[in-house]
């Protein structure tokens, strides 16, 4: 039998069996940002400790990041603080920092890969749990807690346990409106919100394999809400050509025999998992969650559904969803009335992500009364777009452009909701108070379908609302 | 290190929190992340369900008189699901919890409290059903987690329980602060780092 990805560039990282039976894995890519790492650092400074590889760690500001008004000082003494902690650490560290003024300033996992930076094969960590979103390139790529980013400072070295692998065959071809988004939310439907603990996934099937790289990162972005750490997808020719030209790409010759490393990484033909599920990609429609979980999910044609017909397991935190959301089992999901749109966030505001929106948006205006904000996911990003004109598009339509940060995905920044609003969001987490009001809710889709919801004031099938 | 840094047994008077899928934002509203040090993270565990706006208190396990001075908590299925911050960890630690026993929890959750030397043990739904009760009958009852049997004991009772083995081991032969592990093989991550081609750029033969 062959073998898989996952394990082949876990043993390729595999420092050594540790006495409790965890393996001493090396990371050969570590990223930082503002809100996980300053402890980290002040460890660090308690055990007179350095960073072994500073080359290998890179950082950026996201979280914090005000997206309408980026001069420093940060209005916010508290999110000034944290970027002046940021500075500071990674100065007196020697790490490189894409700060506001680098102009490739951006969500972290926005910034890894279009930068060049996340590249198939690598081992990569980050104190943060989206991660996972890398793994598009064919990386092991996982979330790690504040403890484990000082050992990776440290030591370049992690003490992790090797999960189970699971192949997740995607199989048919998306009907049109329907995105990798629904696609997620539809495996994590099916599997439930801890059906991946222990695991890592493997993506693929001729859904994955048409795929561009932006659609395969939403995918991989989204593996940890359904309880796995990590996700990938093999590298392919879209990976290599994507990668091909990018800061920190490798050049020339260079290039070539990196493509011969990363083929050689890749799956197995006939390699072993440990568990595979299938998925009809071409059954899937665009797809809302309803509830306080990404698991909590149904398609926009379907109803909010009885608690009585859910499996049991999963009652409890339905019946604490509708206390919560105050939909009504039974009804049409679509029709539901919003309050604000928001595009952006890890996993969805990159510029395919953009265009997508514009496209249905363009000519159009926002509902009367909805709040509606496009939050770029880089400075790059948002050059690209305003390049297009896609901030024409959105500014025209009513919607506010901002610059690039986390935004309102979990409201450690201005952007928030307020009291009961409900969200059309293209991000990831629809947990009670994700966006910054205990009782505001969330309903997660794709960016067409936000954009769709925020023209019509309330959920409807994008499907109806292409342009030809 | 010379302060010993086994954990076999955990015990003190438990607090339990019923509910499936408690996520990190709900242990620590993402506002409170907003700061340089986990120092002042233990009054604002599970803030939103604790307080309301005005800051008057909700009805909640961590408010109720009964269970103060808690050092157990127990919980249902999924617990700490979510984002990857130590500050939901953290946070707990800092109100005084050593040690959580639930049907399930997610991974980094789980993790993050093994490298606070937290031990995180899995019962049966229907122990933990029975254990919940218990000390919501007697929350003076002192609930015990032994990790070399993998028994809690409290009361007449005693159930089994279990967890990542790895994990227990580390907490048991003190060894869950992995930096200094980590660092005794630096020699061989050397050797580990120069045989990865792209960490030298593919420009030299792997």
């Amino acid at each position: 039998m062959g073998e898989n990805l996952f394990n082949k560039v876990w043993k390729l990282h595999s420092v050594r069996e540790l006495p409790s039976g965890q393996t001493q894995l090396f990371i050969g890519l570590h990223l930082i940002h503002e809100v996980t790492s300053p402890q980290a650092f002040q460890m660090l400074r308690e055990r007179g400790e350095k960073v072994v590889y500073p080359g290998h760690t890179f950082a950026t500001v996201d979280h914090i990041a005000p997206t309408d008004d980026q001069t420093r000082p940060f209005k916010d003494p508290l999110a000034e603080q944290m970027m002046k902690a940021l500075e500071k650490n990674t100065k007196e560290f020697g790490i490189k920092l894409f700060d506001m003024k680098s102009q490739k300033q951006g969500i972290v996992h926005v910034i890894g890969p279009e930068l060049g930076i996340t590249q198939p094969g690598m081992t990569i960590a980050c104190g943060d749990s989206h991660t996972s979103t890398h793994g598009a390139f064919g990386a092991v790529a996982f979330g790690i807690g504040t403890s484990q980013i000082r050992d990776v400072l440290a030591t370049q070295c992690l003490a992790m346990a090797k999960p189970k692998v699971r192949r997740i065959n995607v199989t048919g071809k998306l009907g049109k409106g329907v995105y990798a988004k629904d696609v997620i939310l539809s495996i994590i439907r099916k599997l439930g919100v801890k059906g991946g603990i222990g695991y890592a996934h493997e993506y693929g099937g001729e859904v994955l394999e048409r795929m561009s790289m932006e659609e395969r990162m939403s995918i991989c972005n989204m593996s940890i809400e359904g309880g796995a750490r990590a996700g990938y997808v093999n590298p392919d020719r879209t990976t290599f050509d994507y990668i091909k030209g990018r800061e920190f790409a490798p050049k020339g010759a260079a290039f070539e025999k990196a493509v011969d490393w990363w083929k050689s990484i890749a799956s197995d033909k006939n390699a072993k998992y440990d568990d595979r599920v299938e998925l009809n990609g071409s059954k899937l429609e665009p797809t809302i969650t309803w509830g306080i979980n990404p698991g909590q999910a149904v398609g926009i044609s379907e109803n909010f559904p009885e608690v009585g017909e859910l499996p049991e397991d999963q009652q409890n935190t339905a019946r604490e969803a509708y206390e919560h959301m105050s939909f009504e089992p039974g009804k049409p999901v679509a029709g539901t009335k919003i309050d604000v749109a928001f595009i952006g966030s890890c996993t969805n505001s990159r510029i395919s992500d953009l265009r997508e929106a514009a496209r249905i948006v363009k000519g159009k205006k926002v509902a009367k009364g909805i709040r509606a904000l496009v939050v770029p996911g880089s400075q790059q990003v948002k050059k690209a777009a305003e390049k297009e004109g896609l901030d024409r598009i959105f500014s025209e339509a009513g919607f506010e452009w901002r610059g690039a940060g986390c935004s309102m995905c979990l409201a450690m920044n201005p952007d928030k909701l307020k009291g009961r609003e409900i969200c059309a969001s293209s991000s990831n987490r629809n947990f009670k108070g994700r966006q910054g009001s205990a009782t505001g809710r969330t309903i997660l889709m794709s960016p067409a379908m936000v954009a769709a919801a925020a023209l019509n004031g309330k959920l409807v099938d994008v499907r109806d609302h292409l342009p030809n | 290190m010379s302060q010993n840094l086994n954990v076999k047994t955990v015990k003190g008077r438990a607090l339990p929190l019923t509910g499936d899928d408690i996520d990190t934002d709900r242990i620590i509203p993402a506002r409170y992340l907003k700061c340089v040090t986990f120092d002042e993270l233990g009054q604002y565990a599970f803030y939103d369900e604790r307080f309301r706006e005005d800051g008057t208190k909700k009805n909640h396990p961590f408010n109720d008189p009964r269970y103060k001075g808690a050092s157990i908590l127990i919980v249902n299925k999924n617990f700490g699901c979510g984002s990857s911050r130590e500050h939901a960890p953290q946070s707990l630690m800092r109100f005084g919890i050593n040690g959580i026993i639930g049907e399930s929890f997610a991974e980094i959750f789980a993790d993050n409290c093994t490298t606070l030397g937290i031990p995180v043990v899995v019962a049966q739904k229907s122990d933990i059903g029975n254990l919940m009760s218990v000390v919501k009958d007697d929350p003076a009852c002192e609930v015990r987690i032994d990790l070399e049997s993998k028994e809690v004991c409290y009361g007449d009772f005693s159930i089994p329980v279990h967890q990542q083995e790895s994990s227990r081991r580390v907490l048991v032969e003190g060894t869950w602060d992995s930096m200094a592990v980590l660092k005794s093989a630096a020699a061989e991550t050397k050797q580990l780092a120069n045989r990865l081609p792209y960490l030298k750029g593919f420009q030299e033969d792997a």
